[in-house]
């Protein structure tokens, strides 16, 4: 350590540097404050802001930027934020900002559809919206998968993805007048209703998806049969007029019936999106299911006006199967024109039952054996009218024992049972040959027979005539023979006027043919 | 010194005396470090205002800081049977831009958005060339810094139509208006530029020229 007192050898006087006024306001305090809340506020928006999803649209019609919101059951979940064309120019993409959180409801399949006020007639939906315009409806799909981009629904979905039921699905060739919302009735009480109907990809028959509430959805069984009870069902077919109805409302609206019946097994209830078919009347519904229809060939020669696909095939007065196919054929060959009529027999569908078929009834050679038989015995196909106020007909099979013989040839696909001319043919033909026969009679010569003949009658007339007149002058009163004649009656006159005095007399006194006239005086 | 007034002419600090601020008179400084009060008005008197520059630039950040989420936030909400819909003042403008309502909207374009942003603009300006101790152009500078002044007051027009809009627009359950974040940025952008108009001391300006002719007399 250097001694205190020892001079320090001659060091430089260091610089004094002014202290540098480096005085700091308190007044930063206030962009500091500025810029913190700035920051807060914009992480917290940053934080809340939900994802974006885009949405395609076909229209974008009620759709405005900025305005339009999407709603889930009623909360306000996102706002549509910018629309514009596709490339293609056919559809809308928009971008919608979702609310924040919204993450788990965007996944695989989550819906969404523009709400627009829409009247069917079952319900009024949308109706908010004639004042606050569209919106955008959304379902909450329950895949996990996330997703972003979205295609909307073209219609809003009828049932809501969380209402208690089960969706069926429903094949039908045939609409009807079913639409979205129409009701289904299960023993008259609504139950359900449909969702949505696609036409299949084919375009052979539509796909109608139909959902039916719990609780009743367990009413509808693998076995359950679906019938349309779309409004007045007027039928006029070969059994005659008939009308069906469900309801009121179906009337007015169409709707779907279902009922199980009662005759068969108890099944569990039927899975959800079981596929049912769709009958069109609750009769059709209720035949029994075909076991092993087979087909055959009818060929006719006559006018088969009235005969429509689905008309009964009648075997000795009971139904055995129907018609399912009326064609016209032409054969080059013989100049003939005749209507194949395809039927198909299915007996057990109708409840008729083969007695003793023996267990091979189902065999080809036991089938084939049975119909080689029925037509030997003379089993034949007839037209027949069925309705005389509809001139519908209806095929029947009946044994005729005088028909031709005919046999079946089994070569054939399908077999052709022989036909013979319908009650309306054979009277036909019975008139046609008559006037055939008319036609032959020598009409000329019978006619110059008769004028012959009749020359003749009138010269036998006038002789006649000319002995009448003799007879005439004969019995003229002032003729001879008048006179005696006359007289002749006079007598006769007299003599019964006696006759007539004594049988007076007899009649009173029988005795006086033995004893004669006696006791006058007494 | 010639008759007219140069723009160096010798100012009351150069000479040593205060001017009072609010009654105009020229008074020397109080001794010792006690900040005087004018004798005749007893206002608190200076030099030039304290920190002049530093709480200019303090408050001018602070506006620019809140004037971006003032523009971004909707300013109002409004609430009607088609359901909320929130403005910022931008949407405003496009919303009011009409055939017939432009004039409206012309008038809060300029009222709310160019004036709060030109004030900040020119503001910063002037705050860079007094820090430069530029010399150029002083009489437009003092122009800019007076018109600042006078209409910078005019952008609260806003923020009053908002909340009287606010007040008055409350027929429940139809429709109501209530004012939303942005609302409050915004009047924080006009608070905050009339506090940094406030807190500038014009007579910076010619002090670089007063310095300048000192260092090159």
């Amino acid at each position: 350590m250097p001694d205190r007192d020892t001079p320090l050898p001659a060091a430089p006087q260091s610089r004094a540097v002014p202290k540098k006024q480096t005085r700091l306001s308190l007044v930063w305090i206030v962009p500091i404050l500025a810029a913190l809340v700035g920051l807060y506020v914009a992480v917290t928006r940053i934080l809340a802001e939900g994802p974006q999803i885009t949405i395609v649209f076909q229209s974008a019609e009620g759709l405005e930027a900025g305005k339009t919101r999407i709603h889930y059951n009623g909360v306000d979940v996102g706002t549509i934020t910018t629309i514009r064309l596709s490339d293609d120019h056919q559809r809308v993409v928009t971008t919608a900002q979702m609310a924040p959180r919204t993450e788990a409801f965007l996944v695989e399949d989550t819906k969404f559809w523009v709400v627009r006020p829409r009247i069917s007639g079952a319900n009024v939906t949308g109706l908010g919206t004639l004042i606050s315009g569209a919106y955008i409806g959304m379902e909450i799909g329950t895949s996990a998968k996330s997703r972003r981009d979205y295609v909307a629904l073209a219609t809003p979905p009828v049932v809501a993805g969380n209402a208690p039921g089960r969706f069926f699905v429903l094949k039908t060739p045939d609409l009807g007048s079913l639409d979205a919302g129409t009701p289904i009735f299960f023993r008259r009480l609504q139950v359900g209703e449909v969702a949505s109907y696609t036409l299949d990809a084919d375009g052979h028959a539509l796909t109608v998806k139909v959902f039916v509430n719990a609780p009743y959805d367990q009413y509808v069984t693998p076995n359950t049969r679906f019938w349309q009870a779309s409004g007045i069902d007027l039928s006029l077919s070969a059994d005659g007029l008939s009308v069906q109805t469900q309801s009121l409302l179906s009337i007015l609206i169409g709707g779907i019936a279902f009922e199980t019946p009662a005759t068969g097994p108890v099944l569990p209830a039927a899975d959800a999106d079981t596929v049912f078919t769709l009958f069109s009347d609750r009769v059709e519904a209720f035949k029994l299911p075909a076991r092993d229809p087979q087909t055959y060939l009818l060929v006719f020669k006559q006018s088969v006006r009235g005969l429509a696909r689905g008309a009964p095939v009648e075997f000795k007065g009971i139904t055995i199967g129907e018609v399912t196919d009326v064609r016209a054929q032409f054969d080059v060959k013989t100049d003939e024109l005749s209507v194949p009529v395809t039927i198909r027999l299915d007996p057990t569908s109708f409840g008729v039952a083969l007695v003793d078929a023996g267990p091979d009834q189902t065999s080809v050679g036991a089938h084939q054996k049975l119909v080689d038989a029925l037509v030997a015995r003379g089993v034949r196909a007839q037209l027949r009218t069925g309705n005389l106020l509809t001139g519908a007909l209806f095929v029947a099979l009946d044994v005729f024992p005088d028909a031709p013989p005919a046999s079946v040839d089994w070569s054939q696909k399908p077999i052709q049972i022989p036909t013979i001319p319908g009650e309306m043919e054979a009277i036909e033909a019975n008139v046609v040959s008559i006037i055939k026969k008319l036609d032959q009679l020598p009409i000329k010569a019978i006619g110059d027979d008769l004028r012959n003949s009749l020359v003749e009658l009138d010269k036998t007339l006038g002789s006649a005539r000319a002995t009448l007149d003799n007879a005439d002058t004969l019995i003229e009163p002032s003729s001879g023979l008048g006179m005696e004649l006359t007289g002749t009656l006079q007598d006769v006159s007299r003599a019964a006027r006696q006759l007539g005095g004594l049988m007076d007399y007899l009649e009173r006194h029988p005795e006086a043919l033995i004893r004669g006239k006696t006791g006058e005086a007494k | 010194m010639g008759d007219a007034v140069s723009a160096t002419a010798a100012t009351a600090m150069q000479l040593g005396l205060q001017r009072c601020g609010a009654c105009g008179l020229l008074s020397r400084p109080a001794a010792g470090e006690d900040a005087g009060h004018c004798p005749r008005c007893d206002e608190a008197l200076e030099f030039r205002k304290r920190d002049s520059l530093q709480r200019t630039w303090a408050f001018l950040i602070a506006a620019a800081v809140c004037y971006l989420p003032a523009n971004v936030l909707p300013v109002l909400t409004t609430t009607t049977a088609a359901g909320a819909d929130s403005d910022t003042i931008m949407q405003g403008v496009v919303l009011l831009w009409s055939p017939t309502g432009w004039p409206l909207s012309l008038i809060v374009l300029v009222a709310s958005i160019m004036i709060p942003s030109a004030k900040i603009v020119a503001l910063g300006y002037l705050l860079v060339t007094v820090q430069r101790g530029s010399i150029e152009s002083n009489a437009q500078r003092i122009r800019l810094y007076r018109t600042v002044e006078l209409i910078g007051r005019w952008s609260m027009v806003d923020v009053f139509v908002d909340t009287f809009t606010a007040a008055l627009v409350q027929l429940q359950p139809l429709m109501s208006v209530r004012p939303a974040p942005g609302l409050l940025f915004f009047a924080a952008v006009v608070v905050l530029t009339m506090l940094a108009v406030e807190s500038f001391d014009p007579r910076l300006i010619w002090d670089a020229a007063s310095a300048n002719e000192v260092r090159y007399a």
